[in-house]
């Protein structure tokens, strides 16, 4: 029988889905960053939409002082949900197929008006207590995983690597209690 | 900026980039959170690319964009770099957010696209933000 040799082995096994998925998609989120950076100066991160949303229902000044930005980001909020769905009519329902995608086996696929549609398998109160504090951490600290992931690491930011390296840490240590503790997905 | 002195693409410009994100956010799977949960866990180890392919093109922007130009065409802005100053909040709020992350699989960014993906189940991670957030906000608002 012959066998790959051991480095596309561990390959296979580190990357069963492959890179290039991971690296595109990489490659389009930071392009829209750009995008909005040359345009505007703006380093545009996710989560203040979170704040700058509440400051339309909650008169609290950590709310308030997105106002001036709040219609943007909503914008920019819709602009990532239409952009998955444009995702979900191409590339998900098989109208547009490259070798750069690996389409996976999780979650479950479902049809909706013509269109491929993806649902998750996590269970809703992992989904709503996971949120709950990435609503909190984001906030205090400073950022999320676009703000000091992509928009802080793209600066070269000390403060958003040392952010980046808490929360990957903290996030990969949970991740693996819970899994240890047989919750599944 | 104020809303009323803006660029008329501003807005526009705005909705494309956040469209572009959000494709890519589909494309690389970070839409789904068990392939973020995967990656935590071991299983697969693709996410970095997303990560730092991200950082790598928008950090070529935030390089080269001042040395090209003064100020963005569309609001006069001087282009800079994004810089926070660092204190305990940054390392309290990423053990938070790290908890959750590692609970849910799920990020703000990710969670709008998955919404788009046609995962309404996320629609409990985006109450549990705003929830979240808004605790934070009561908070600190004192």
């Amino acid at each position: 029988m012959l066998t790959d040799p051991l480095p596309l082995q561990l390959a296979a096994e580190l990357f069963p889905n492959g890179i290039s998925r991971y690296a595109v998609g990489g490659m389009l989120v930071g392009l829209g960053v750009v995008v909005i950076y040359i345009g505007t100066g703006i380093p545009a991160g996710a989560s203040t939409f979170l704040e700058s949303t509440l400051s339309y229902v909650s008169g609290q000044s950590r709310f308030q002082r997105y106002v001036s930005s709040r219609d943007w980001r909503l914008v920019f909020t819709l602009g990532i949900v239409l952009g998955g769905l444009a995702f979900a009519a191409t590339v998900q329902s098989g109208v547009i197929t490259t070798s750069l995608y690996e389409p996976g086996t999780t979650g479950e696929l479902y049809e909706l008006g013509g269109i491929t549609l993806w649902l998750t398998a996590v269970q809703p109160w992992r989904l709503f207590l996971g949120g709950v504090l990435v609503g909190i951490g984001t906030r205090i600290g400073k950022g999320c995983t676009s703000g000091h992931g992509v928009c802080g690491v793209g600066s070269a930011s000390k403060t958003s690597l040392v952010g980046v390296a808490t929360f990957l840490l903290v996030a990969i240590a949970t991740a693996q209690i819970v899994a240890a503790l047989g919750v599944s997905p | 900026m104020s809303e009323s002195g803006r660029h008329p693409l501003f807005v526009p410009l705005v909705l494309v980039g956040g469209l572009i994100f959000g494709f890519g956010l589909g494309f690389s799977h970070m839409a789904r959170p068990e392939v973020v949960l995967n990656f935590l866990q071991f299983e697969d180890l693709g996410l970095p690319f997303v990560m730092f392919g991200a950082a790598i093109v928008s950090g070529i922007a935030f390089w080269a964009m001042p040395r090209i130009r003064d100020s963005a065409p569309l609001t006069g802005d001087r282009y800079e770099r994004r810089l926070k100053s660092f204190d305990k909040n940054v390392l309290i709020g990423g053990a938070i957010f790290g908890v959750g992350w590692g609970l849910s699989g799920i990020c703000p960014g990710a969670a709008y696209a998955s919404l788009g993906i046609g995962n309404v189940t996320i629609l409990w991670a985006l109450a549990g933000m705003f929830v979240g957030a808004y605790l934070q906000g009561y908070w600190r608002s004192r």
